[in-house]
């Protein structure tokens, strides 16, 4: 087994810790969207990615049907799709590997592996395995606490965090955005996502987003 | 213990966790080959920047399809600043969060 690059490990706790707190507030909303305890831990065990899990208690608790819940939530899995086809030919693997690989294939392993891209292979894989697992632990545990009546601390605003989620993405990213390409690309998606978001159901504003990155691909390789 | 498969919160856990995991999978099973040739692997490249900086914006500036400018707007303001002057990750996440919180319980 190689040696864990201590920068990667550092950037995955943080990740992890951050987000994970944010269980507290899933759990809390759950439980009072009408899921039962068992049920609000098996989403986050089953489901494990936040946005789908948010939106499903929102749709059910605002009396929707189970339908409707499960298509809003799977709009907004779709990106974990194509975090799947970035992901796959750094991480290599095969199997139950694949498998497990899979479930973690999330916003947050898929952001600190590309973070770490640029210290070689090794530290893209290994930020991918340590976010996704920390992440998996910690938003298990928290979304117990919230469903078990943490409700106190039930709302991400006043512990800040609503704020600290978004901004580490953007550390994330940060690093990333090295060429003209980039960062126009980046502009771009926040502003058409922002446009959007009025007009259609939770999923659609950042799912499209992938077109602008289909149409930068493609200027940028005819470009050269 | 019984699960209702026909009660709706059930039905929900259920369905929702099995199309999130198959869309997961299908990320991971596309072959290797079709992701080879250049333009595709620049795409691919593109695609999480594009996911990820929407994600950021659609969590900074809206709730509940609405856009809207509240104390996220500060924090995420704050971490940009840090950002800038090369402040630690964990620097950048702690400010936001504080400056965020701060925001809050000052309205």
């Amino acid at each position: 087994m190689s040696r864990v690059n201590r920068a990667t490990a550092a950037q995955s706790l943080s990740v992890s810790l951050t987000v994970g707190a944010y269980g507290i507030a899933f759990g809390a909303a759950s439980v009072a969207a009408g899921f039962s305890v068992l049920q609000s831990c098996l989403l986050s065990l089953l489901t494990f990615t936040g946005a789908s899990q948010f939106a499903v208690v929102g749709v059910l608790g605002a009396g929707g049907s189970a339908l409707s819940g499960i298509a809003t939530a799977s709009l907004l899995g779709v990106r974990n799709t194509l975090y799947g086809l970035r992901m796959a030919p750094v991480l290599n693997v095969k199997g139950l590997r694949r498998i497990f690989a899979a479930h973690i294939t999330i916003d947050e392993s898929t952001g600190v592996a590309l973070s770490q891209e640029h210290l070689g292979v090794k530290e893209a894989r290994q930020g991918f395995w340590l976010t996704g697992i920390g992440v998996f632990i910690f938003w298990n545990i928290f979304t117990l606490a919230g469903a078990l009546g943490a409700q106190a601390m039930g709302n991400p605003a006043a512990w800040g965090l609503d704020a600290a989620v978004p901004a580490a993405f953007l550390g994330l990213l940060w690093p990333r955005l090295i060429s003209k390409t980039d960062r126009a690309l980046a502009v771009a998606a926040c502003a058409l996502a922002l446009a959007m978001t009025p007009y259609f159901v939770p999923g659609v504003p950042i799912i499209s987003t992938a077109l602008l990155a289909v149409f930068f691909g493609l200027r940028a390789s005819l470009w050269r | 213990m019984e699960i209702n498969l026909l009660d709706p919160f059930w039905l929900a856990v259920i369905g929702t966790s099995l199309f999130a995991f198959i869309l997961k999978c299908l990320g991971h099973s596309v072959p290797k080959r079709w992701l080879s040739h250049p333009r595709i692997l620049k795409i691919n490249s593109l695609i999480p920047i594009a996911l990820l900086s929407a994600l950021v914006a659609v969590q900074s500036f809206t709730k509940d399809s609405r856009l809207i400018a509240d104390q996220r707007m500060a924090g995420v303001g704050v971490a940009i600043v840090s950002l800038i002057l090369r402040a630690p990750f964990p620097v950048v996440v702690l400010s936001a969060a504080a400056t965020s919180a701060a925001l809050f319980h000052i309205q």
